[in-house]
């Protein structure tokens, strides 16, 4: 899965700092038809979280009312420098990660 | 009541049997009419003609004619989701592939940067293969010639995100696709394809990208139809697509027959629509709903 | 002929014909879809509205994606913070969108995503905070779809 996230380079400590991620995803709801009329079955990502230093600041259960190669803007404490770590799951059991570094001032 | 010339001098009402009323015409009034007739024919003839291989004026993005959400969204370059597959592109371009086991940036560089501007010259006559090939063809050139790896097909993520990635490098550049007398024969059939009916709505992308650019199709503001914004995001898709996949959409739309994306017919209308967009900026990954 | 009797039995009917509107109109206004959906999410605890906002386009380019930006008023500190935000759909075949699980350590208790919406409707968000209180707020959106019979 093709993933980008945006975490800020450098932060204050204590300041909330703002994280984004894009995850390429057809979050396929279970309601759709290929051509041949065969339903296409349910995928979407079900779970998202957000590791900050391998302690958790945040979780999103998603189910098919989010779009497609879901996005989100969430927000966190700039504790210490360290990793960013990003996990995910979807219905068929794929997994992704992707981590990003930060450096707190 | 006014009546037109040919009319207005001798009508007779000639009453027949049963009272049924007949209105007749000298035959001088059909001269007239048939005179009136032949004018209005070469007035439409000629309107006709002028109205071929005309650019729209002032030269308008679709990006105009879309709405505040997905104008942000394609201002984000965080958010706009066809950076998904430009991200993609940039992993496959130092991916080794092929028999050659070589990667894009084997040849061109570790930087996409390199292809700057490339995308602004293209559809262009490939002397190698003695046709027209677009930005999807060429790279399916690249890799059949330089790394002896299959052709991507159309729409598949990898081909979108190399393409993708490529046009990306010429965004902000000016449309330039050249014209000279290697491609003027491609020109003249994507010109003349432009300006086919086609369809059981019997339409021709003229009627809708000319004429009517910024008149509502339902909810839909009809655009001058530019390919400057390709491969883009489509809301409608919930995915990448190229300008391919577009011109299907809209032959479906006017319930004509279609062709299949990479088809030459395709790749020449593009020369048309990149001369019809000369000047524009290239925005690639687009977002269009 | 329409003897009094008649007209008395007559104008009984369309009284009674006339019921089922009236009921409805109130029937209408008190039948929250969600209801029963909030109800076991909140355990039956009450929910205020307020405190968080809902930022949607009144007009939706493309049902299958329409941004979103949810703002919940919150020091979220240690003491008093947002736990949990739950997104709701009036018509979407699964009510349930998305719930995001914050906490003190989020610092702010804001969040941009992009969903799907089945159709104009009213998206609710409703916020579960430290103390145990849930507060909701909700937008409304016109969806249209693309005009082009589209399949490709």
């Amino acid at each position: 899965m093709v993933a980008r996230v945006q975490v800020p380079q450098e932060a204050k400590r204590g300041e909330a700092i703002e994280i984004r991620i894009a995850i390429q995803h057809p979050m396929e709801t279970g309601f759709r038809f290929d051509l041949m009329g065969r339903a296409i079955p349910k995928n979407v990502i079900n779970s998202l979280v957000a590791r900050y230093n391998g302690a958790e600041v945040f979780r999103a259960e998603l189910g098919s009312g989010v779009a497609a190669n879901p996005s989100l803007q969430f927000y966190t404490v700039a504790e210490a420098s360290g990793t960013i770590e990003f996990s995910w799951v979807d219905d068929a059991g794929v997994s992704g990660t992707e981590r990003a570094a930060i450096t707190v001032i | 009541m006014t009546t037109p010339a040919g009319f207005a001098r001798h009508p007779s009402y000639v009453k027949e049997g049963n009272s049924k009323a007949r209105f007749e015409l000298s035959n001088r009034s059909y001269a007239h009419l048939r005179l009136s007739a032949v004018a209005l024919l070469f007035a439409v003839a000629c309107a006709a003609h002028a109205a071929e291989a005309q650019k729209p004026s002032p030269l308008k993005s679709g990006l105009d004619f879309a709405g505040a959400d997905v104008r942000a969204l394609q201002a984000d370059d965080f958010a706009n989701p066809g950076m998904l597959w430009v991200a993609r592109g940039e992993k496959l371009w130092r991916e080794p592939a092929g028999k050659a086991a070589k990667s894009c940036a084997g040849c061109h560089g570790e930087a996409p940067a390199g292809m700057k501007g490339v995308a602004a010259r293209y559809p262009r006559v490939d002397p190698g293969a003695a046709r027209l090939v677009n930005l999807e063809g060429r790279i399916n050139l690249c890799r059949e010639r330089h790394q002896g790896a299959a052709p991507l097909q159309y729409e598949s993520d990898e081909l979108l995100g190399l393409t993708a990635l490529v046009a990306h490098q010429s965004r902000g550049a000016p449309v330039a696709a050249a014209l000279d007398p290697q491609n003027r024969a491609s020109f003249e059939r994507g010109r003349d394809f432009y300006h086919l009916r086609q369809g059981q709505m019997n339409l021709s992308c003229a009627h809708c990208h000319d004429r009517n650019s910024g008149g509502k199709l339902a909810a839909e503001t009809v655009s001058q139809g530019h390919g400057n914004a390709y491969p883009i995001y489509r809301l409608e898709w919930q995915a990448a697509g190229s300008l391919h996949r577009r011109f299907r959409s809209c032959l479906f739309g006017i319930r004509a027959e279609s062709l299949a994306p990479g088809s030459p017919e395709f790749v020449d209308l593009e020369l048309y629509l990149a001369w019809r967009a000369s000047g524009l900026p290239i925005e690639t990954p687009g977002v269009r709903r | 002929m329409v003897t009094r009797p008649r007209r008395r039995f007559i104008s009984v009917l369309a009284g009674l014909a006339a019921v089922p509107f009236l009921r409805g109109r109130d029937a209408r206004a008190a039948a929250d879809p969600l209801a029963p959906l909030v109800e076991k999410l909140t355990g039956g605890a009450p929910v205020r509205e307020g405190r968080v906002s809902l930022d949607m386009p009144r007009l939706a380019d493309n049902g299958h994606s329409v941004p979103l930006h949810l703002k919940v008023e919150s020091p979220m500190t240690a003491a008093d913070h947002v736990r949990s935000i739950t997104l709701l759909s009036e018509r979407n075949p699964r009510p349930l969108m998305a719930t995001f699980h914050l906490g003190p350590k989020a610092g702010r208790s804001e969040l941009i995503t992009r969903v799907r919406l089945n159709g104009s409707q009213r998206v609710r968000a409703i916020a579960h905070l430290s103390d145990g209180s849930y507060w909701s707020g909700s937008a409304e959106v016109e969806v249209t779809e693309s005009a082009c019979l589209d399949a490709g």
